[in-house]
């Protein structure tokens, strides 16, 4: 499980972002550089329409750039035909969604055991494999609950679990703790935090939440399609070299971007 | 895959079972008309499949089996001393008024033919004989014309085209496409039933048996060589000629086609509708299942397998209700027949209507983009 290196799994080079409606350009997002790195959690913050959905989105290969470079995993996507997108969002990204976006006829178990399903396992192994995810997210006695009988917390839980079934390097958070009370929000934020922390996870998480700001090791900041800031925070600030060499200044370091 | 597939069909049990209706009603719908099209083209050749005969001589240009023409029995005789011909029978149909023993009258259709000479005999007699037929002014009805004919038991009395006759047998499930029920005589009744004027010298048919190693096709040119005035087909061609006549020429059988291919339209809208609907509710779902990498063939496949899951679960269940209805046709004046030919058929074409009704709803999952999960 660990993924102690600070290796870079996401490098974006120059993204941009256009969306066209009739005459009308929309530039959703700007020549943004990123990296995602392993045992990091990031936030993505901004307000309404900066682009930080619409980064997610590329970064996760759901959505092409139209412009720039985006490496995941070492393999340049920008080059790959449509039909190769699945793969990659199968072998290195998890998503975590602010719905949840569980399936409400299937157990939490099998909601997990669907996300195996289409990595290609099945039967008993996929089953096993899901009742062990949701001991990982502390929820094994939830395993035959429908999502309609769970709490919110709960049902983000599952949605971390199922995120988790193709155990992928990336895990891709949209506001996942927007529609969840403090302590429900609380555990999820821990438990991302510790996937990155602990299982070498690289971890990025678009909020909108200040309670979460103290467990990001680096925030970055987007408006108007571009990052205009990058923070660093958190005891990883300090123990991760690649951040300690690029934000030397201390434990929480704001910088301002060339825009 | 699969699990998915079945929760989601079967989760809205509302919308499954207006869905699982719909394709019971249209199977049921196609099973009945193309029931009654094979009855009623069975129907229509009853009397020439069951034979016995391997030609059929027939006044020229008489194109079916219900409007036989007399001929001079001449033929009769160059038809036996042909060599080939194992026997030759005369026979004979023609419509005649049946007057019941109360006064009331109905159109009856009489078949003359030869008792004993193993050709054109009725069939399924379940009362009486065909023997029974020898005597004089005798006849055999089948029992499903009981009512319509005035009769009861055999030793009923009554009155054709002013002829006395006694019922000396029933058959059973021998129908008449015309309405007009079957009356079977020997031939000289026949004549004396439907026109007392023609000569016991004429015929309107002449049922042939080839010998033992000829071929009906070889015994068939051989007449047609010999013979002027007539036709000459093997009772396949005579059968297919009359059950082509009924169906096709006088729309009767385009007309129960036409209500066959409603149903199958009706079906395929009905189940398009009720699984793209059920599409559109799981739509997100879906959006998921892509954003976490699943293929459009994955997709297809969650699509397909719930079509297939409602094809064969309406499959059975028109099954029965079709079974009940063929039952109950039985005893009614329209045979509906279902071989297991069409039983089969039907299960294909009950997975190809809900699979071709699914591609609507595949048309629209590949259309998804899986961004709208980021969507609120």
């Amino acid at each position: 499980m660990g993924r102690m290196q600070r290796e870079t799994v996401i490098r974006a080079k120059g993204l941009s972002k256009i969306y066209r409606e009739g005459t009308t350009e929309l530039r959703a997002l700007q020549e943004v550089d990123f990296e995602a790195r392993a045992g990091e959690l990031t936030l993505l913050m901004g307000p309404s329409g900066s682009g930080k959905t619409t980064l997610l989105s590329i970064l996760g290969c759901i959505l092409r750039a139209s412009k720039g470079k985006l490496e995941v995993l070492g393999e340049d996507v920008t080059s790959l035909p449509e039909k190769e997108l699945p793969r990659i969002r199968r072998e290195a990204i998890g998503f975590v969604f602010q719905g949840f976006n569980l399936f409400p006829t299937l157990t939490a178990a099998e909601n997990v055991a669907v996300a195996l399903d289409v990595r290609g396992v099945r039967g008993a192994t996929a089953r096993k494999r899901g009742e062990e995810l949701l001991g990982e997210v502390g929820l094994a006695q939830k395993a035959k609950s429908f999502p309609a009988d769970l709490s919110g917390g709960q049902k983000q839980r599952v949605a971390i679990a199922r995120a988790l079934a193709g155990d992928p390097p990336i895990l891709l958070a949209d506001e996942p703790t927007a529609a969840l009370d403090g302590t429900s929000g609380r555990a999820v934020i821990e438990l991302l935090q510790r996937l990155a922390r602990v299982y070498g996870r690289a971890v990025v998480m678009v909020t909108h939440d200040p309670r979460v700001l103290s467990f990001g090791d680096r925030i970055i900041h987007l408006e108007d399609g571009r990052i205009v800031r990058e923070e660093a925070s958190g005891p990883n600030a300090m123990q991760t070299p690649s951040i300690v060499r690029r934000y030397p200044a201390g434990p929480i370091v704001s910088y301002e971007v060339s825009v | 895959m699969g699990l998915l597939a079945r929760r989601n069909l079967f989760h809205d049990k509302v919308r499954f079972a207006v869905t699982l209706t719909g394709i019971v009603f249209a199977l049921v719908l196609i099973i009945i008309q193309f029931g009654l099209f094979l009855g009623f083209t069975t129907t229509t050749s009853n009397n020439i499949d069951h034979s016995n005969a391997d030609l059929w001589v027939v006044f020229h240009g008489v194109g079916y089996f219900d409007t036989g023409r007399n001929f001079s029995e001449r033929k009769f005789y160059q038809v036996l001393s042909t060599p080939g011909v194992e026997r030759a029978e005369k026979y004979m149909q023609a419509f005649a008024r049946w007057k019941h023993p109360d006064g009331r009258v109905e159109n009856v259709q009489v078949i003359g033919f030869h008792p004993g000479s193993g050709l054109g005999e009725p069939w399924n007699v379940v009362q009486g004989s065909v023997a029974g037929l020898m005597q004089e002014d005798s006849v055999i009805v089948d029992e499903l014309y009981r009512e319509k004919l005035g009769v009861a038991k055999i030793g009923d009395r009554v009155e054709i085209g002013d002829h006395r006759a006694r019922v000396v047998g029933f058959t059973r499930g021998i129908r008449s496409f015309t309405t007009s029920p079957f009356v079977y005589a020997k031939f000289k009744n026949s004549l004396d039933y439907t026109n007392p004027e023609s000569s016991e010298e004429s015929t309107a048919y002449i049922l042939v048996k080839a010998a033992e190693g000829v071929p009906a096709k070889e015994l068939q040119e051989r007449l047609r060589a010999r013979l002027t005035d007539v036709d000459v087909y093997t009772t396949a061609e005579f059968s297919q000629k009359t059950r082509f006549y009924w169906m096709f020429t006088t729309g009767a059988g385009l007309a129960v086609l036409t209500a066959a291919l409603m149903g199958l339209v009706v079906g395929i809208a009905v189940v398009a509708q009720t699984i793209y609907a059920a599409t559109m509710d799981h739509i997100r779902e879906y959006g998921t299942l892509k954003a976490m990498g699943a293929t459009n063939r994955y997709l297809y496949r969650v699509l397909i397998e719930q079509a297939v899951w409602s094809a064969v679960l309406g499959y059975g269940m028109a099954m029965i209700v079709a079974h009940f209805i063929v039952q109950a046709s039985e005893k009614g004046g329209a045979i509906i027949l279902m071989p297991w030919s069409m039983s089969a058929g039907m299960l294909v074409l009950a997975v190809v209507m809900c699979v071709a009704a699914a591609l609507v709803s595949i048309n629209k999952v590949t259309r998804i983009d899986p961004a709208m999960v980021f969507r609120g």
